[in-house]
């Protein structure tokens, strides 16, 4: 049922790339617990434009879970303390009256801030561009259902595909590595007999542009699929050094 | 001015091969040489920049975001239509042009819409090559599901994220080609104008978020792909960010707006709960293959559970009034969308709607879940109800789904003939941004068809149509008086925003606004609310140049300044809305009239009076516009009631 709530915000403030950033703190006070997280940072975003100051950088856009646009570090978790959410579906009822709620953008090497909260994460878009797809052209492609691909392969080559590039993963981690990142895409095309003909060349591929770009290693500490808002799975990550050192070896 | 659709010559399903026959191609050294600018990167973006890409022009491509694959095509849930006819029920190319155009009122070109249907086959192959994971049956070829309007299974899906899946396959042939160095991608940049020279459009204006510089862009082509326009209403399904601001930079060059009151009315979305209310979130129609539909039978019955003293389970079948299965029993909780909206709608103008607004209606699962089990629901649903739970905190598998009607999608847009281009030469409009295939109701999973069908296969052949006759044009340095002149006129308004220092948020002005659209241009219009809707929008736009209050400056990132500039056109689009409503003296589709209805309450064309396209042209700042006919033949199918009992 509905209640208001009172709590306190340390947010990050940034101007830009540049500036060294700090917490401010800001009271906020009757947030309704059916909003959303992201309805809570608008109404701060209303106060603060009434007082002539300037509202809150952050990400978002589709609010319903799909875009993974919004991101945020909320009490020390990406996308808050609730599990298989983006922040955008974390709801006010998640937090007590008068509690304090520390918000930060994503910290990583690989996701420089842009400003408050925002971060670039365009190296997740470059990644994909050095071999995350199927060298298909438009037109002359056989018919749909030419070739029968078994469903549980299917199925799991679509959990693999739900990965909507928040950037979570990244910013849990401990060395900063996007291995669950582009272990789902290698494996979504892998598993895929429509994928699998280029899946050597595109396992080795992403891979050297993710070390190139700064991301860490992976140590199979696990936290990646912990706070994958879409369950993404690090068997992922095996079948990726599978097929990394099945490449590698090939060579 | 005269609309000349171009639609070619021949019989219907013969015209786009006559059409591909006849066309005029540009050779691989040309393409080298000729600049293509596409705005936007949804499914019709996306898939358009990609096309162009690998046929070897030179792309541009732009997105607000900051990467191509948060469009949001992205959020698109249930599925996509093709006519494969795979499950053998009596579908084909004939019978989805048919059922398209039948949803769309008989307010759609037909040419277009056969076209359509026919490429809508090549899409799935398509798609399959990139590596979509479609769902399957255990034999491995593909599954289907049935949508609103049809009585075949044409709907291909992935999960309840096809959308997802489907961008991310244009995303993925996008970023190929942004590898291979023929597409220039431009993340979190806003085009904030079209640049004209000679009366053809020749490039684009953009403003980057980050830095808050502008830039110009030439182009030998200018395509749109920037979606619809329902955030007119703040609150609608689309993303925040989604706006109509690249199609009214078109209007003010002179392109034709066309059917801006086309606007749908999408009846399963998360009833609104609250004045904080960001946006309202839409759960799939796919959802209405099993779910049912229903308020209590009883006033007394919705009395008690809007007061919390009743629990819909509480309530025995029989005294549950399944509203749609009792009026339209051919098509039962499978109608077009238009009609399950006003079905609601009339339901709780009555008395009976639930929740406690009493504007909710039940969608029940529990003779689903009886016949198939949960475990089979769970598959076909799971993610779609684990979404409705963390939203409502409710457990849609035990207590029926609360669900209103809300803005979802604008079949509206700017005017394009056959070839997808507007009335200005070289600028082109694809997906949800033209007003083309879905008349005045867009039937469920026809968005990402039509989408993927401009962006695929229609734009890459109609545009070489236009460039051939390019190949000796130039390439502008940006340095040319058009370019720099635009450039200091988009620059001057944004100055002016910021100016105007007063002492209101945009969001507190775009909510004004909105609240005005859902009461006078929503749903139900009628004559007096629409003559109404224009004084009130007229109102808002003096306070919104008054008393807007912006803070920061023009340097750098100012998201306050990005909405008040995309609010200005929104503005703009609602004062069309509600001109184009009220002219419009008929009811079709997703426009309903009060006026104009049967005794049973369905919507009431005037087919004598208003088989036609009202295409609007731009007069000038605070002048009205003018109103433009394409007269709508039909050739092929005869135009009747619409009817779904």
């Amino acid at each position: 049922m509905e209640n208001n709530i009172n709590l306190t915000l340390k947010v990050w403030r940034q101007n830009g790339p540049q500036d060294k950033g700090r917490f401010e703190t800001y009271k906020l006070e009757g947030v309704s617990t059916e909003s959303s997280f992201l309805e809570m940072m608008d109404v701060l975003n209303e106060q603060l434009i009434g007082e002539g100051k300037e509202p809150v950088a952050f990400d978002h856009d589709c609010r319903e879970g799909i875009c993974g646009m919004c991101s945020l570090y909320i009490n020390g978790r990406p996308h808050g303390p609730d599990d298989d959410v983006t922040t955008c579906q974390l709801h006010m009822r998640k937090f007590k009256n008068g509690e304090t709620i520390t918000i930060e953008p994503w910290r990583s090497a690989g996701f420089p801030v842009i400003k408050d909260l925002i971060v670039n994460r365009s190296a997740f878009d470059q990644i994909i561009a050095a071999g995350g797809y199927t060298s298909v052209s438009t037109g002359g492609v056989p018919d749909a259902n030419a070739i029968p691909i078994p469903k549980p392969d299917a199925d799991e080559a679509m959990d693999a595909a739900s990965c909507i590039g928040c950037g979570a993963c990244v910013a849990t981690c401990k060395n900063g590595s996007a291995m669950l990142f582009v272990s789902a895409k290698v494996s979504h095309l892998a598993l895929l007999p429509q994928g699998k003909v280029e899946a050597a060349r595109r396992a080795k591929a992403m891979v050297s542009k993710m070390d190139e770009l700064g991301f860490g290693n992976c140590t199979n500490t696990g936290a990646c699929e912990v706070e994958c808002p879409k369950g993404v799975s690090i068997s992922n990550i095996a079948r990726l050094n599978r097929e990394y050192l099945k490449a590698k070896l090939a060579d | 001015m005269k609309l000349d659709s171009k639609i070619p010559e021949g019989p219907l399903a013969q015209k786009w091969e006559n059409y591909k026959a006849s066309q005029k191609l540009v050779n691989p050294a040309n393409k080298r040489n000729l600049d293509i600018i596409v705005v936007g990167t949804g499914l019709a973006g996306a898939s358009a920049a990609a096309s162009f890409g690998e046929m070897g022009f030179k792309v541009k491509n732009f997105t607000i975001q900051d990467s191509p694959r948060r469009a949001h095509s992205i959020a698109a849930q249930g599925g996509i239509n093709a006519a494969k006819n795979y499950p053998n029920d009596g579908d084909s190319i004939y019978r989805l042009f048919y059922d398209t155009v039948k949803g769309g009122d008989y307010r759609a070109r037909e040419a277009n819409v056969y076209r359509l249907a026919s490429v809508s086959n090549d899409i799935i192959d398509q798609c399959v090559a990139q590596g979509v994971p479609f769902a399957r049956e255990y034999g491995g070829l593909l599954d289907n599901r049935s949508f609103g309007g049809a009585q075949v299974s044409r709907t291909f899906y992935a999960k309840g994220q096809t959308g997802q899946q489907l961008l991310i396959g244009a995303y993925q042939a996008l970023m190929r080609q942004v590898n291979a160095g023929t597409v220039e991608m431009h993340t979190r940049t806003e085009i904030v104008d079209i640049v004209m020279v000679d009366g053809k459009a020749r490039g684009v204006i953009a403003r980057d978020l980050v830095t808050g510089e502008f830039s110009r862009h030439f182009g030998h082509a200018v395509v749109l792909a920037t979606g619809g326009y329902g955030n007119t209403f703040f609150l609608s399904t689309n993303a925040m960010g989604s706006n109509g601001s690249a199609a009214i930079k078109a209007f003010e060059k002179g392109a034709l707006f066309a059917n801006p009151c086309y606007a749908q009315i999408h009846p399963t979305c998360i009833p609104v709960h609250g004045e904080f209310q960001s946006k309202l979130t839409l759960m799939s129609e796919s959802l209405r293959n099993d779910g049912r539909i229903w308020v209590p039978k009883k006033k007394e019955d919705a009395e008690a559970i809007r007061a919390g003293k009743m629990k819909p389970t509480d309530i025995k079948d029989e005294d549950r009034d399944y509203y749609l299965e009792r009026r339209y029993p051919a098509f039962g909780n499978l109608v077009p969308r238009d009609v399950a909206s006003r079905a609601a709608k009339e339901r709780c103008d009555a008395g009976y709607g639930v929740g406690s607004t009493g504007l909710a209606v039940y969608l029940d699962f529990k003779s689903a879940i009886e016949r198939l089990g949960e475990d089979t629901i769970r598959a076909r649903y799971g993610n779609l109800f684990q979404m409705y739970e963390k939203i409502v905190d409710d457990n849609p598998y035990a207590t029926p789904m609360m669900i209103y009607p809300a803005i979802h999608y604008t079949m509206g847009g700017i005017w394009v003939d056959y070839e997808l281009q507007t009335t200005v030469p070289g600028l082109f409009a694809a997906g949800e941004a033209n007003f083309s295939d879905h008349g005045a109701n867009r039937l469920g999973a026809s968005a990402l068809m039509q989408g993927l069908a401009d962006g695929y296969f229609v734009l890459p052949y109609t545009i070489q149509n236009y460039l051939a006759d390019d190949i000796r044009t130039p390439r502008m340095t940006g340095e040319e008086k058009e370019f720099v002149e635009a450039e200091k006129a988009a620059k001057d308004k944004f100055t002016k925003l910021l100016n105007i220092k007063g002492n209101r948020s945009v969001d507190s002005i775009h909510k004004e606004l909105g609240l005005v659209m859902w009461d006078f241009v929503g749903m139900a219009r009628n004559k007096k609310g629409l003559e109404e809707a224009i004084e009130k929008i007229a109102a808002i736009k003096k306070e919104f140049w008054t008393n807007v209050k912006i803070p920061g400056s023009d340097k750098g990132m100012n998201v306050e300044l990005e909405k008040a500039s995309r609010l200005a056109d929104f503005i703009t689009i609602g004062d069309l809305m509600a001109r184009d409503a009220l002219h419009r003296e008929e009811s079709c589709g997703g426009h309903f009239r009060e006026e104009y209805q049967t005794e049973e309450g369905e919507a009431q064309r005037q087919d004598d009076k208003f088989t036609y396209a009202g295409c609007w042209e731009y007069q000038g700042e605070d002048k009205a516009p003018i109103m433009h006919k394409e007269d709508l033949k039909f050739e092929v199918v005869k135009v009747a009631q619409r009817n779904y009992k």
